[in-house]
């Protein structure tokens, strides 16, 4: 016993070190820089940085609750109605908008509730006069709800697909009413996963850069990351860079702290499912509203992409589907997301299994170790690191090491395995611990340990939701670029990439092509893993 | 290993061994858009190696200021011969890196307004910044920046942010040039008719074409590419009395490259029609040089500035920051 979870928590430790390497390297290369220049550490500490800040703050806190509270009734709504028509498809639209450049989706957006947009007529007369579009707080909200909406709605679905379908055939038994299993049933896990999924998508708003700016109409309405960003780009201050990003990390600490004590520790059921997974049959009622949400969500999701479509159909697809270049960034795309979700998922899986390793034995009794907390929610806190500073560290370091071109492609995938992990973590950890918990005393005393138990025990109960981090990391890992910057990019030419180049040559159109065909293939990418899942 | 991680490597590792040719070879660090299939970059290097029996290897960042921040922390041990693509905002502080050397080559050819003469950086293109208008949303142009900036309330402008976008610094230069003193008062005024501001010129272009805004930030010569690529007249710069600013884009030899007799021959190309000819169309800015053939036409009807406004290099570095500090003030009320 002792030797087994030796080894998972080995296998932790080498994940951890892994992104601590990653973070501690770029942050060691920019300080390494910053001593020669120190003094916009001190400079960066001024009134305006409490201004940003405070509307850092702000706007991700309300984002945050925007996005999740919805998504918990619709999770909830989606997993009492596993035979909605076209169930499968929404969830997979669902992972869509993360593999979204921002300005791409900024535009989906605007193409509706825009100045020029489809409702700008019926704005304008409710709000009697010319409709200036949704520029400002709430165009930031908007935006940031339609990344993240749908992101908190998969996740907590997966939460309560945990849920053993015996505990449904008692609830029906007993007769419970959607408010009884949903208070004795539903909200225990839900409780549990929220902390984790409100603190990821509080990451993800915190960091927020080209939505905040674009639709939040100026400098009014700037994040930290803008800061680090200028002081990193257009600067060149690491010192300044590395102060602003340990505020930002700090900030996000403290925050999420908090969010893990509202939270419970989750209790994983020690007994084995034998019944189907099926949840109890809602009332005529409760149906109705939970159809009628869902289709809201649908249409608030589905509608900015409809946009996309519509002004992707404008370009000239069969000039563009023709075009080299589109191959070659769709192949780059593909090969990089591929090698960086499987890595993604090693990691994750290294410390969600070390984690929970940690959890049995101290049998959930006492405080959780520092070490269990870092495997926990430490290595989320990679996503407030922004990648222009991962990156230009990064190069700093390489560059008294040799060649810095091949490296390019090589922190593409590393900063995207690493970026996408908090996801791929939010999606396997409920799995894990309920089934590893169920078979701890089994495989115990069979004397089934290591890669055996691995394989044979373990991997059944969570291959579906590893396939769904997988997808959930490829998806991210189609997006950004900034870590790249400095590196020389030809090598890594990217769909995205391929789009903001087009974008930046006047070619609007080939770029409204090339983002449909990016949701195209991310949405096969879903459908392939949604293919291996059934079949798995 | 994975074997999918492992012929990632191998690829990448195949992409880096191909250019080992026993043939000289000139290394040139510029901008993205440049070496796209879009910019200048493929027309430049086949007719530098047509004439000069080497290879010319471009290596590409985001940017011109990733350009001088790569060469700044590269130092002395850089691999660039040249860098093409920083502009006159930039050029103080890279002097004073002290990592450029002087081009030494005659600039008979170049022609910039106002002419040029600097010992180390040479011109290779330029444009004025200028506003652009959407004729489908408003047809009067307005007739100089004043007239902008007190203008209908209704008419929306994108512009780029000066902290992370080069066009953005210009109009910030542009205004103060116009303005001096009184540059915060007429931001004040201007600030109600920005639509919003993004962080670079391609999301702001976006959002105009799409008809969020009747009105951008950008180039004189931008009507030029609707014109040849679209055949369409719906967008034109406005012509303002005060004159426009100018942004001037520049190459110049590192002291690494100083020692390659490639160098100077490249620099001296550049202000020829081998280079020249391609920047129209690709880069879409004025060449700064000798052309063969003339402009296509749609270039004679962009708005030819009657003054032409600048700062000095020297100016801006010493200003940029306050000026900008007191855009933000403004700008965040």
């Amino acid at each position: 016993m002792g030797q087994l979870s030796d080894r998972r928590v080995l296998a932790g430790l080498a994940g951890l070190t892994a992104v601590g390497l990653l973070i501690g390297g770029a942050f060691a290369g920019l300080i390494s820089q910053a001593v020669t220049e120190w003094s916009g550490a001190v400079s960066a500490l001024d009134p305006y940085l409490f201004r940003i800040t405070r509307f850092t703050l702000w706007q991700a806190l309300l984002s945050t609750l925007l996005s999740v509270a919805p998504a918990i009734l619709i999770a909830r709504a989606l997993a009492r109605h596993p035979d909605f028509p076209g169930r499968s498809i929404i969830l997979r639209l669902f992972a869509l908008p993360l593999a979204l450049p921002a300005i791409v989706a900024a535009l989906g957006i605007l193409a509706l509730l825009g100045r020029a947009g489809i409702f700008a007529d019926l704005l304008g007369w409710l709000n009697g006069g010319q409709w200036q579009g949704i520029y400002g707080l709430s165009g930031i909200l908007v935006a940031h709800v339609f990344f993240n909406l749908p992101l908190a709605t998969r996740l907590l679905l997966h939460a309560l697909e945990t849920v053993p379908g015996d505990q449904w055939r008692l609830a029906a038994q007993l007769g419970m009413g959607p408010a009884t299993s949903f208070r004795l049933i539903e909200w225990p896990v839900l409780r549990a996963a929220l902390p984790g999924v409100a603190g990821l998508i509080f990451m993800l708003c915190i960091t927020s850069f080209t939505i905040v700016l674009t639709l939040g109409g100026g400098p009014r309405a700037t994040t930290l990351e803008v800061a680090i960003y200028q002081a990193l780009r257009f600067d060149f201050d690491p010192a300044r860079a590395v102060t602003l990003t340990i505020i930002q990390i700090a900030l996000t600490v403290m925050v999420v702290t908090l969010l893990i004590r509202l939270g419970t520790d989750m209790v994983g059921d020690p007994n084995l499912p034998v019944s189907r997974r099926r949840p109890s049959i809602a009332s005529r009622r409760e149906t109705i509203f939970n159809f009628a949400l869902i289709l809201s969500a649908l249409l608030f999701v589905a509608a900015p992409f409809v946009a996309i479509i519509v002004s992707g159909l404008q370009a000239d697809l069969s000039r563009l589907a023709s075009d080299p270049a589109l191959h070659r960034a769709t192949l780059t795309s593909l090969l990089l997301a591929i090698i960086s979700a499987g890595l993604s998922i090693l990691l994750s899986l290294s410390l969600t299994v070390a984690r929970s390793a940690l959890e049995l034995k101290r049998r959930g009794q006492g405080h959780p170790s520092i070490l269990e907390r870092l495997l926990d929610t430490g290595a989320g806190f990679v996503l407030v690191v922004p990648p222009v500073v991962v990156g230009a560290g990064w190069f700093i370091l390489l560059l008294h090491s040799g060649n810095v071109f091949v490296m390019a492609p090589i922190m593409v995938i590393t900063v995207n395995a690493v970026m996408a992990m908090p996801f791929a973590i939010r999606a396997i950890r409920p799995a894990w611990d309920g089934a590893s918990k169920r078979h701890e005393k089994l495989c115990a005393s069979l004397g089934i340990t290591g890669f055996n138990r691995l394989r044979l025990i373990d991997w059944p109960s969570i291959r579906r939701p590893a396939l769904t981090a997988f997808a959930f990391a490829m998806a991210l890992s189609l997006g950004d670029l900034g870590v790249i910057a400095l590196f020389g990019s030809d090598a890594v030419k990217t769909l995205p990439y391929l789009l903001f180049e087009r974008m930046g040559s006047y070619r609007t159109a080939d770029a409204a092509g090339i983002a449909l065909f990016l949701g195209i293939v991310c949405l096969a990418l879903m459908m392939l893993a949604d293919r291996t899942r059934r079949n798995a | 290993m994975p074997r999918p991680v492992l012929a990632a490597l191998t690829l990448a590792a195949a992409l880096v061994a191909l250019p080992a040719a026993a043939q000289e070879k000139l290394t040139i660090y510029t901008y993205e858009s440049f070496t796209s299939e879009w910019g200048p970059g493929p027309a430049v290097k086949k007719n530098f190696e047509d004439v000069c029996a080497c290879e010319v290897d471009f290596v590409a960042v985001a940017d011109g200021v990733a350009l001088l921040n790569r060469l700044r922390l590269e130092g002395a041990r850089t691999s660039a011969d040249i860098v093409l693509g920083l502009d006159t905002n930039l050029t103080h502080e890279a002097k004073e890196t002290g990592l450029f050397a002087p081009h030494g080559i005659s600039l008979e050819k170049v022609n910039i307004p106002g002419g040029w003469s600097d010992d180390v950086f040479v011109p290779f293109d330029y444009g004025y910044f200028a506003i652009i208008q959407d004729t489908e949303a408003f047809s009067t142009p307005y007739k100089s920046l004043k007239a902008l900036v007190n203008g209908y309330p209704e008419q929306r402008l994108v512009i780029q942010d000066p902290r992370t976008s080069t066009p953005g610094l210009g109009l910030l230069l542009w205004v103060k040039a116009v303005y001096g003193d009184d540059a915060a008062e007429a931001w004040e005024r201007l600030s109600s008719r920005i639509l919003t501001v993004t962080p670079g010129w391609s999301e702001a272009y976006s959002l105009f074409t799409s008809g969020e805004a009747s009105m951008v930030l950008s180039y004189t010569t931008s009507p030029a590419y609707h014109e040849i690529a679209e055949g369409s007249t719906r967008y034109k710069a406005m012509a303002f009395e005060e004159g426009h600013y100018l942004q001037v884009e520049v190459a110049a030899a590192t002291i690494k490259g100083a020692e390659n007799p490639l160098t100077a021959q490249f620099l001296e190309f550049m202000t020829g029609p081998g280079f020249q000819n391609a920047i129209p169309e690709t880069n879409w800015m004025f060449p700064a040089g000798e052309t063969s053939k003339p402009l296509n036409p749609a270039f004679d009807h962009a708005v030819k500035p009657g003054t032409k406004l600048s700062f000095s290099a020297d100016e801006v570095a010493a200003n940029r920051d306050a000026w900008v500090k007191e855009w933000l003030e403004i700008m965040s009320r």
